[in-house]
C-alpha cells in the first residue's frame, strides 16, 4: 500500500512538473506548479522528513506560489494582454534535461551512498533546532540579516518617493 | 506516526471511515452556524429571526430547519458557469480550498483519544496547509472573468499573507512554552494549576502569552475573510468579491469551507491557548469523552464570538487593514515573543 502511495505521489508531481513546462497558459503552469511543490512535500514524508514537508508546503505553496499567482494576476488581463509563454528551442531543451537526467543518474548510481536504518525518528524537529541553535548558527543569522535586508529595500523600492 | 498508520493494515477503510466523518463534521458544522449566525445577528438588530409559522411546517419551531431548507435550494439550484470563465479552473477552485479547509481539520485533537492523524509537527502542519485556501480564493477570482471577482481575490490573498505572520508569530509563543509542536502535546502539557486557581492554560501562563491570545483570535478572524475583515467580499464594493459568478453547489462549498476554516482557526485558539480538552477546573470531569465536551465547547464558545464580531463591528478599510496587521499585530507578536523569552529566562515555563 505504502508503495503504491508512493508511485501515485511521484507520477503526480512529474506530470504536473510537465505541465509546468508544456502549457501555454501561465496560470495553467502556476496551477501545476501547485501540484509539483504538493508532490514533492509528499516525498519529504516518505523520507520521514515531516518538518522539511511542512516547510515545504508552507515556504513554497503558501508564500512563493501565491506570490507568482499574484504577479500573474496585477498584470494579466487587467491591461488586456494574453500572457503567454511560447516555447522555444524545444529540441534543444529536451536535448538538455535527457543529458542532466542521464547525469543525474549516473552520478546517483555511483556515489557510495551512506545508508542509514530505515527506521522512523523520534523526534526530527528537535535534532533539526539543536543543530541550528548551535553548530549552525552563524548560517542561520546571516539568512536572517539577508532576509531583514530584502524586507527593507521591498518596502523602500515599492514607495512613490525613494 | 505518520507511517505508523500507513503500515497498520486496514488503514484505507480507516481512512474512508475518518474522511467521511470528518465531512459530517464540517457539514453539520456549517449547517448549525449558518442557524446561529441568522439567529444571533437578529438578535443583535433586535429582530427575531427565522421562525416557524405557526402550526404549518415552514422552518420548524423558532426556525431550525431554515439551514435544511437552504441546503436543499442550493443543492437542487442550477449550476451556472459563465461563458467568458476558464472552465477548468473555475471548476477546480472551490475543490482546493474545501482541501486546505479538510486537511487541517484532519489534525485537530478532539480529545485526548479522538483524532484523525496525530502528526508529530501538528501545529506547523496546520498552519502549513491552511495557507492552501488561498490558492484557491485566487484561482477562482482569477477564472471567474470578473472585475469584481479579480479585486476580491487580489485584497484577499494580501490579507491573508499578511495576517499568516501574525498569526504563526504568536503560536511561536505556545511552541516556547510548551517545546513541542504535537498538539497532543500541547494539550497534555496544559494540564494542573497556575497561580493558585487558575487551570494551567497557556493564555493564562504570563501576561505575553494573555496577548498573544488576542493577537491570534484577531489575526485569525481577518485569515477566516470574516467581518471586520471582509473586504474580500465586500458586498456593497465588490457584490460577491471572489464567488461573484459562483452558485448552487459550488457555491456553497465555498460557504462550507468558510465555516470549516472559522472551525480550524478556533480549534487551533482551544489547542493552543486554551487548554484544548483539558477541563477548566483540573482533574475535574476529565476523561476523554468529556474532553471531547470541554474541545467543543471553547470551539463553538470562541465560533459564537466570531459571529458576535460580524454583527457588531463595521467593516474596515483596505488601508486601515493592512496598518492593523503590519503596524499594530506584528510589533506586539514580536514584543510577546521577546517577553515569553525573558519569561521563560527568569520565571521558567
Amino acid at each position: 500500500m505504502i508503495t503504491l502511495g508512493f508511485w501515485f505521489v511521484v507520477i503526480m508531481t512529474i506530470a504536473a512538473a510537465v505541465v509546468v513546462v508544456g502549457s501555454r497558459n501561465l496560470v495553467y503552469s502556476a496551477v501545476g506548479l501547485f501540484f509539483t511543490l504538493f508532490g514533492i512535500a509528499g516525498l519529504y514524508v516518505f523520507l520521514w522528513a515531516d518538518f522539511m514537508a511542512g516547510v515545504q508546503v508552507m515556504v513554497y505553496v503558501g508564500g512563493i506560489l501565491v506570490l507568482i499567482l499574484f504577479g500573474i494576476m496585477l498584470t494579466h488581463r487587467i491591461s488586456s494582454v494574453n500572457i503567454s509563454h511560447t516555447g522555444l528551442q524545444r529540441s534543444l531543451g529536451a536535448l538538455v534535461a535527457m543529458v542532466i537526467l542521464f547525469g543525474l543518474t549516473y552520478l546517483i548510481q555511483n556515489t557510495p551512498w551512506k545508508w542509514v536504518a530505515g527506521i522512523e525518528p523520534e523526534s526530527t524537529t528537535y535534532e533539526i533546532g539543536t543543530l541550528i541553535m548551535t553548530d549552525y548558527l552563524l548560517p542561520f543569522e546571516v539568512a536572517s540579516v539577508l532576509l531583514l535586508a530584502a524586507l527593507i529595500g521591498a518596502a523602500v523600492l515599492s514607495r512613490k518617493n525613494p | 506516526m505518520i507511517s505508523d498508520q500507513l503500515a497498520t493494515a486496514p488503514w484505507l477503510m480507516w481512512f474512508s471511515i475518518a474522511g467521511v466523518t470528518l465531512f459530517l463534521i464540517m457539514a453539520f458544522n456549517a449547517l448549525a452556524a449558518v442557524y446561529v449566525e441568522r439567529k444571533v445577528s437578529a438578535f443583535v438588530q433586535d429582530r427575531v429571526g427565522p421562525m416557524g409559522q405557526g402550526a404549518g411546517l415552514h422552518a420548524g419551531k423558532w426556525g431550525l430547519l431554515q439551514t435544511v431548507a437552504d441546503a436543499v435550494k442550493l443543492l437542487t439550484k442550477e449550476d451556472i458557469i459563465p461563458r467568458a470563465a476558464d472552465r477548468k479552473l473555475f471548476i477546480m477552485a472551490p475543490f482546493v480550498i474545501f482541501i486546505g479547509a479538510f486537511i487541517s481539520i484532519a489534525a485537530l485533537p478532539f480529545s485526548s483519544i479522538i483524532q484523525v492523524i496525530d502528526v508529530n509537527i501538528g501545529i506547523f502542519y496546520i498552519l502549513a496547509t491552511s495557507s492552501l485556501g488561498v490558492i484557491g480564493l485566487i484561482l477562482a477570482g482569477w477564472s471567474s472573468e470578473n472585475k469584481w471577482s479579480l479585486y476580491g481575490a487580489m485584497r484577499s490573498a494580501a490579507q491573508i499573507v499578511s495576517y499568516e505572520i501574525p498569526a504563526a508569530l504568536s503560536i511561536i509563543v505556545v511552541i516556547m512554552i510548551t517545546s513541542t509542536l504535537n498538539l497532543q502535546g500541547i494539550v497534555e502539557a496544559q494540564g494542573g494549576i497556575v497561580w493558585g486557581f487558575l487551570p494551567n492554560w497557556i493564555v493564562f501562563n504570563n501576561p505575553f502569552a494573555f496577548l498573544a491570545f488576542f493577537t491570534y483570535f484577531i489575526a485569525g478572524v481577518a485569515e477566516t475573510n470574516r467581518t471586520p475583515f471582509d473586504i474580500p467580499e465586500a458586498e456593497s464594493e465588490l457584490v460577491g468579491g471572489f464567488h461573484t459568478e459562483y452558485s448552487g453547489m459550488r457555491w456553497a462549498f465555498f460557504f462550507l469551507s468558510e465555516y470549516a476554516n472559522m472551525f480550524v482557526v478556533c480549534g487551533i485558539a482551544s489547542v493552543t491557548f486554551l487548554g484544548g480538552w483539558q477541563s477548566p477546573i483540573p482533574g475535574f470531569m476529565n476523561s476523554p469523552f468529556w474532553g471531547l465536551f470541554w474541545f467543543m465547547s471553547k470551539v463553538l464558545f470562541l465560533m459564537f464570538i466570531m459571529i458576535w464580531f460580524r454583527w457588531t463591528f463595521p467593516r474596515l478599510r483596505v488601508d486601515q487593514l493592512m496598518s492593523v496587521a503590519w503596524k499594530y499585530l506584528l510589533p506586539i507578536s514580536l514584543i510577546n515573543i521577546f517577553g515569553v523569552g525573558l519569561w521563560i529566562l527568569l520565571v521558567g515555563a
